[in-house]
């Protein structure tokens, strides 16, 4: 592989209304070529309608390391679910 | 002859459609086997998967075309008797399909040819009067338009990349565009089923053709080399050598053990 090939990351909707789902990443040398790649390795099975690629390095991560201070806080309040209100039985789709 | 009567178009005979329809089939057959025989060599998984792509859309056309073939022809032979059991001579591909595959900018550089015409042709034939043959051609149409979008995409980055790749795509470009003459220079049996309403107006092609490729090799910064005359005829089945070796290749089980089913 050429190292002027960049690795990119691929996001596919698989149906009009669905939100656009990581499905994984190749490399390209250009947008249009990652978009070409994307179309020929991740929707040959009907898998979608839209493709997203971006540029594997232009995504900021959250640090591993820090895993404890940005999540850990929130294991303890479970009453941010809703999972204490009575759901009215007419009530659908919830 | 009243006038009602020269308003009627002319109908092809059957031999006639026949002699068109594999022109289109073994056009599409003979280009998806070459980039068939790709398959696993490509330069990257990515390009691999791309290749195959188009192979099997190739292959997808030709399978239907053959069949349509078939049914005009009435003598029993379906797509696979096609495909399999004619020698070279009966073979009736544009000899540009047939050339080898060489290094990728060779491959590229063919497809892009290939390509072109294949795109301008079935967008006419969408309108053609045979109604078998334009639906065949709406869903032709929308496959080779993706493989022109990858291969005019290939042929600027080559074009336009470095030193090598230039150099490699001009002589490629060079070596084949002897080949873009068949493609574009229209036979009797081309201006006939123009009349008939059948094929497109065979000067239509080059037009659209000369057009979409001038584009193409601006923006991949190619010179178009000189005009070439031709000298083979695929059209008629006088292939170049590279066409039986393809066949034994392709052919080989289907001719070993007749009826093989898996």
């Amino acid at each position: 592989m050429n190292e002027d090939w960049v690795l990119y990351e691929v996001f596919i909707r698989s149906r009009s209304g669905l939100e656009h789902k990581h499905v994984g990443s190749l490399h390209a040398a250009d947008a249009r070529m990652a978009i070409e790649h994307a179309r020929d390795t991740y929707t040959r099975r009907q898998e979608g309608v839209s493709i997203w690629v971006v540029r594997s390095s232009d995504i900021v991560a959250s640090d591993p390391a820090e895993a404890e201070e940005l999540f850990e806080p929130a294991r303890d309040k479970v009453y941010r679910h809703p999972t204490f209100y009575a759901i009215p039985e007419d009530v659908k789709n919830i | 002859m009243s006038a009602a009567s020269e308003s009627v178009r002319p109908e092809p005979s059957a031999e006639e459609r026949f002699e068109y329809v594999l022109r289109l089939a073994d056009t599409s057959l003979v280009a998806g086997q070459r980039l068939a025989e790709l398959l696993g060599h490509g330069p990257t998984l990515e390009e691999d998967l791309a290749l195959g792509n188009m192979s099997l859309d190739l292959i997808g056309q030709a399978r239907l075309l053959l069949a349509l073939a078939g049914r005009i022809e009435g003598h029993g032979r379906d797509e696979d008797a096609l495909a399999f059991l004619r020698d070279a001579p009966d073979f009736r591909n544009v000899a540009l399909a047939e050339q080898p595959n060489g290094d990728f900018g060779e491959t590229l550089v063919r497809q892009c040819l290939l390509d072109a015409w294949q795109l301008e042709s079935y967008e006419c034939l969408t309108g053609s009067s045979d109604r078998e043959l334009a639906d065949i051609a709406h869903k032709a149409v929308k496959e080779c338009r993706y493989h022109w979008r990858f291969s005019s995409g290939w042929l600027a980055r080559l074009g336009d990349g470095t030193e090598e790749s230039h150099a490699r795509v001009s002589a490629a470009l060079e070596s084949l565009w002897r080949f873009t003459d068949e493609l574009l220079t229209p036979d009797a049996l081309d201006a006939r089923m123009a009349v008939c309403g059948i094929g497109p107006a065979p000067a239509l092609i080059r037009e659209r053709w000369e057009t979409r490729m001038a584009a193409a090799l601006a923006q991949a910064k190619l010179e178009r080399p000189a005009h070439q005359h031709y000298p083979w005829h695929g059209k008629r089945g006088v292939h170049t050598e590279h066409l039986g070796h393809l066949l034994a290749e392709m052919q080989f089980v289907p001719r070993a053990y007749p009826g093989a089913t898996w």
